[in-house]
């Protein structure tokens, strides 16, 4: 039998975008299995949200993650609110369902276009990034920033959107729709882009319940399974399915992403169809007490915080676990067996985000 | 095989999707949160926008001198400051800080 070979994979390599490093144990040229070595990017944001109070913390926490950044403060905020037991106003509530799902959309083009690039289409992956543009534009006109959005805040949203702005976002979702339109039946049918993803890191549904996945990685494994549908925000009042495929496989991975892009386009033209006038928060004077967990539906996954207050400004203690950190195992299942030249497709198509998981 | 072909083609036609920027830059959106901006005839000092800043970046001093000083190197343009300010002597700029 040939010795196995060890080779490490990252922390800088041209596919990842984030660090990880990744010890491959290989037999020729095929995966055994591989060893997750993480820190590279740790800032320690869970202890500097201690030392912070829990009103400058909505800023901090959306530092957490670049992608992802409103739906990091939407959950902080929610589960402040449950502790303080504060209701946001309706027109807040669909606000941030409108912003999280432009979140939503702007990180499902970001992870296709990468794993797209890392798969030598490079010039898939601009197309989708120019179409993921037209959605940070139209979070900046929306909210005054592209990515740190700084618009949560405990008891609602801080910024209220004219009629004007929100047409002016339907309209974005018309060229953005037209421009998917050209752009998915290429990720999605074309030959060579079959050829590297179809069969390729499969995920089985019973390791993917085992190991934990979240969000696109279960569902493209046959695991119905998106926090939306429990109804936090305004969701409850909006048509919300989640996206299944049974496969397992990369290609699933993608067409999951896919399909929940259009989902969010339906989505964001329904909040705005039903978005009721009136205030945009609640005031308080109350500080956080006690304990809570709060979670939400990030474009990766599952994010949860655990949130413990003691009655004075600043938390006792906060606790992200954010959906890459869920998804290492799983991603690890998938690796195992592969051959070498597809790790970088594999690893991309669960999205990582490891500052996110780093904190 | 050949699905992108037709959007290479379109391509070739249309404009550019980029600026020369910083040649050319673009006109910023009304409200976006370019720089943080004081007038100093309207503030009283007070320091509330130094004790709410989650970053840090302003300090102000009232003795011996009246100073509002911000580090735009530690500013995160969060706007907070411009929210608590009792005099609404902050405000934002929607024009980024640029190369200086």
């Amino acid at each position: 039998m040939a010795k196995n070979t060890i080779i490490p994979f990252g922390p800088q390599h041209p596919v990842l975008p984030e660090p990880i490093q990744l010890r491959l144990v290989l037999d020729e040229e095929r995966v055994v299995s591989a060893i997750p070595v993480v820190g590279y990017v740790h800032r320690g944001l869970e202890k500097l949200a201690e030392q912070k109070d829990f009103l400058q913390d909505t800023y901090l926490i959306e530092r957490i993650c670049g992608i992802c950044s409103f739906i990091h403060s939407l959950t902080y905020s929610m589960g402040i609110e449950s502790m303080m037991g504060l209701t946001p106003p309706p027109r807040a509530q669909y606000l941030r369902v409108i912003w999280s799902e432009l979140h939503r959309m702007h990180s499902h083009l970001l992870a296709t276009g990468l794993l797209a690039d890392s798969f030598g289409f490079e010039n898939l992956f601009m197309q989708l990034w120019r179409t993921r543009e037209h959605i940070m534009d139209a979070m900046e006109a929306t909210t005054g920033a592209r990515v740190l959005l700084g618009t949560c805040c405990i008891g609602g949203v801080r910024k209220d959107v004219s009629e004007e702005l929100l047409k002016s976002v339907l309209q974005t979702l018309v060229t953005v729709e037209k421009e998917l339109d050209e752009h998915m039946p290429v990720l999605l049918n074309d030959y060579s882009v079959k050829q590297r993803l179809c069969g390729v890191g499969i995920l089985d549904k019973q390791v993917a319940y085992e190991r934990g996945a979240v969000g696109p990685t279960a569902r493209a494994s046959g695991i119905a399974m998106d926090l939306r549908t429990q109804g936090y925000a305004a969701y409850g009042e909006l048509d919300v399915e989640p996206m299944v495929e049974t496969d397992g496989d990369c290609y699933a991975r993608t067409k999951v992403r896919v399909r929940e892009l259009y989902q969010s386009l339906n989505i964001i033209r329904q909040a705005i169809g039903k978005i009721p006038s009136g205030s945009i928060n609640v005031p308080f004077k109350t500080k956080p007490d006690g304990e809570v967990i709060s979670r939400a539906e990030q474009p990766r996954g599952e994010v949860l915080y655990y949130l413990k207050g003691n009655g004075t400004d600043m938390l006792e203690r906060l606790r992200v676990r954010t959906p890459t950190f869920a998804n290492i195992p799983p991603v690890l299942a998938m690796l195992a067996g592969c051959e070498l030249a597809d790790v970088g497709v594999i690893v991309i198509s669960i999205d990582p985000c490891i500052s996110c998981t780093e904190r | 095989m050949f699905t992108i072909i037709g959007n290479v083609f379109k391509n070739l036609r249309s404009k550019y999707a980029t600026r020369l920027y910083p040649y050319e830059v673009r006109t910023p959106f009304a409200g976006a949160r370019g720089k943080l901006e004081i007038d100093p005839d309207i503030c009283i000092y007070c320091g509330i926008c130094a004790k709410r800043c989650p970053a840090n970046a302003i300090a102000v001093t009232r003795k011996p001198d009246k100073t509002w000083t911000l580090d735009p190197y530690r500013c995160i343009v969060c706007s907070y400051c411009v929210e608590v300010c009792p005099k609404k002597c902050l405000h934002m700029n929607p024009k980024h800080r640029s190369q200086e």
